[in-house]
């Protein structure tokens, strides 16, 4: 007989009725632990609902395992999926992604495998928000030059004439309302910023009027009227390139250009030229294209950029939350019930 | 002689019939900013230190006002003393723990600052360096843009601003525009204060009161210091206070130095009492730059910048120099310091 699985008390609907004795399911990883894999404590979780197979446990034994194989937990973006493992295990029913983005899945490839997905959008929201608020602060009142001026070995005194810019009372434009998007525009409404949206659609009115948020049909009328952009868009076909030459040309030059989407929302090169003409004033990235950035790519080199290594999400506790999503949407995939955070094609 | 008339334009006064104002200088390292220089000439005789020094017996007589622009010039017993006409110190800042009050008050002379134009910009400071310190923004562009970086690590992780506990130690102009701004991220707001606030104002931040400092400093995950610097508030902050607080706990210090006794602070900061800080205003500034504050990994400091944009600057100049009117005009002060 097989061992009894344990289950975690945060899931009693989950549980199997008293007595039933069951394999836990086996869930394909890429690894566990290092900089890279999954956290070692999210792990010790894990391994109480399921049977957990490194990628390099699973090429060492692909004869037993592939058939065995029902899920797999995507974290950051691995392990890769091609058809070559969506061939190979047929008993695959879904995929967990972690994070909100999905740009990074064939969606058409594994419905075709008849494997479903989900993803974490909700979890990431306030974290993602606050990063964008972060990046906005420090952008403007160049917390970054600041700090290397207060630290530096060169440092004398601090010189009077050394401004930045104001956000409270500035004009912000949100490109993308969506979840993320709103608690930026909640969060911007504090400091009294007058707020500018694009999006798909335009929201409900109280949800406008929630957060003093005025529609703007046309992108340019956004773009020409901020003082801040803020993309916080999904990648998709329509939203690749979003902002180019013309988009930044229409933008104030004393406008700052901030991104916690996509690095693929905005044309690279057309962003380190308007940087370089001061056709724009600055910009702050937690995203590019691709992550990391060449080394030796001309955004690391102009003073008017912070870039931050793609922490939109990156707490303790909100990345506790993204895998026990995770989890829970794994559970209802296997028993064929609604899934948690689907994502439908 | 009658008061300078200062309602009609400086075009049709002289300018030698307009108060003179003494500034430490126009531009360079210390001096006015160049731009702000016009503002002033539009209702005072601009008179720079170095022109008074020169030709001290002239000039002494003219100088009514002294406009103190980042803590210059010096006002001293001697420079007081050889001011006979002198009415006001109109500062450009909130602080004015840099100025001697009792000894200025002594000679007749008021003192006014700028509370409603530093307000937002440091309350935005504020908030800038929570989330900067939380989500380990200076370290992340360090590593986005350093030539080792191969790849993003995805263990590496910061700690939330959003729902997190906010104390704040200070509730005026500048505390409460703290609070309005930490609120919008669902925080939960503490504060400390010598007086309570109205309820209406507590409601409308969602803040509770603490009598006690030590209640807030026990149950805070960020800690931010929003008083002014007065001998009750100097090392308000001290090996003690950093003990109360939470090893997981960031202490955000936007008011002075002075407030935070910095040997305790390198201490808690070294043994991990507690776990960051990030610091707008240091003592002295800049540090010392052997300071054991700047070796550390847990910490951000910024170059005094509270007040570091261009729309501060030019609203602070435009409170003092309607301070000082007022004070030249024999009108109500909108913002004067009075000695303890």
């Amino acid at each position: 007989t097989k061992p009894c699985g344990r289950r975690s008390s945060s899931f009693p609907s989950l549980d199997p009725p008293a007595g039933f004795v069951q394999e836990l399911p086996y869930v394909l990883v890429d690894c566990i632990g290092g900089r890279y894999g999954v956290y070692e404590d999210h792990a010790e979780f894990l391994k109480k609902h399921f049977h957990l197979i490194a990628m390099k446990e699973y090429l060492e034994n692909k004869k037993f395992l592939s058939k065995k194989i029902r899920a797999i937990y995507m974290w950051y973006h691995k392990p890769v999926i091609k058809e070559e493992l969506l061939q190979s295990l047929p008993n695959l029913k879904i995929v967990a992604s972690s994070g909100v983005g999905i740009d990074h899945l064939d969606l058409n490839l594994l419905s075709r495998y008849g494997v479903k997905v989900s993803n974490t959008p909700f979890v990431v929201s306030t974290d993602t928000a606050d990063l964008g608020m972060a990046l906005m602060l420090a952008s403007s009142r160049r917390l970054v030059e600041g700090y290397q001026i207060a630290v530096s070995p060169d440092t004398e005194y601090f010189p009077a004439d050394w401004l930045g810019a104001e956000v409270s009372g500035a004009t912000l434009g949100i490109v993308g309302m969506g979840t993320i998007g709103y608690k930026v525009a909640e969060r911007a409404k504090a400091f009294e910023m007058k707020i500018l949206y694009h999006n798909r659609n335009q929201r409900n009115k109280e949800e406008e009027s929630a957060v003093g948020a005025i529609y703007c049909k046309k992108i340019d009328d956004l773009l020409q009227q901020s003082d801040f952009v803020l993309l916080s868009v999904n990648l998709t076909p329509q939203t690749h390139k979003l902002i180019g030459k013309r988009e930044l040309e229409l933008m104030k030059p004393t406008a700052t250009l901030i991104n916690i989407s996509r690095g693929l929302v905005v044309d690279q090169d057309a962003l380190v030229e308007a940087l370089q003409n001061k056709v724009i004033k600055a910009a702050a990235l937690d995203v590019t294209y691709p992550e990391p950035l060449p080394r030796d790519h001309p955004l690391l080199k102009l003073k008017n950029v912070i870039i931050t290594p793609h922490i939109g999400s990156a707490t303790k506790k909100t990345r506790r939350l993204m895998m026990e999503n995770m989890v829970e949407s794994i559970h209802a995939g296997l028993r064929g019930l609604p899934i948690p955070n689907e994502v439908l094609l | 002689m009658k008061n300078c008339v200062v309602s009609t334009t400086a075009s049709v006064m002289a300018e030698e019939e307009l108060p003179g104002v003494l500034i430490l200088d126009i531009g360079g390292t210390h001096g006015v900013l160049e731009n702000l220089a016009p503002l002033l000439k539009k209702h005072f005789r601009l008179i720079t230190m170095k022109e008074f020094l020169e030709n001290k017996k002239e000039m002494s007589k003219k100088i009514q006002s002294v406009f103190v622009f980042e803590c210059r010039p010096t006002v001293d017993r001697e420079l007081l003393e050889s001011l006979p006409n002198l009415k006001v110190i109109g500062n450009s800042g909130v602080g004015v723990d840099h100025l001697d009050l009792k000894m200025i008050s002594n000679f007749g002379v008021k003192v006014t600052n700028t509370p409603h134009a530093v307000a937002d910009s440091t309350a935005d400071i504020g908030m800038a360096l929570m989330l900067a310190s939380a989500r380990r923004l200076v370290e992340g562009c360090q590593i986005a843009v350093s030539p080792d970086t191969k790849c993003f690590a995805v263990d590496w992780l910061g700690v939330e601003v959003t729902r997190a506990t906010l104390g704040i130690v200070g509730m005026g102009s500048i505390g409460y525009k703290v609070a309005q701004r930490a609120r919008a991220f669902n925080m939960r707001i503490l504060y400390h204060n010598r007086n309570r606030r109205r309820k209406e104002e507590e409601e409308a931040v969602g803040a509770h009161y603490c009598e006690k400092m030590e209640d807030l400093l026990q149950q805070s995950d960020f800690v931010m210091l929003v008083v002014n610097l007065t001998p009750e508030t100097h090392k308000l902050i001290g090996k003690k206070e950093l003990g109360l607080m939470k090893p997981t706990a960031t202490l955000i210090n936007i008011s002075r130095g002075a407030v935070i006794d910095q040997g305790a602070l390198v201490e808690a900061l070294q043994n991990k009492v507690i776990r960051a800080a990030a610091l707008d205003v240091t003592y002295p500034e800049p540090l010392p730059r052997d300071h054991p504050l700047l070796k550390l990994n847990n910490i951000i400091i910024t170059p005094h910048i509270g007040t570091a944009t261009v729309q501060a600057i030019r609203m602070m100049a435009e409170e003092a120099i309607a301070n000082m009117l007022a004070v030249l005009n024999g009108q109500p002060i909108p913002s004067e310091v009075f000695p303890k």
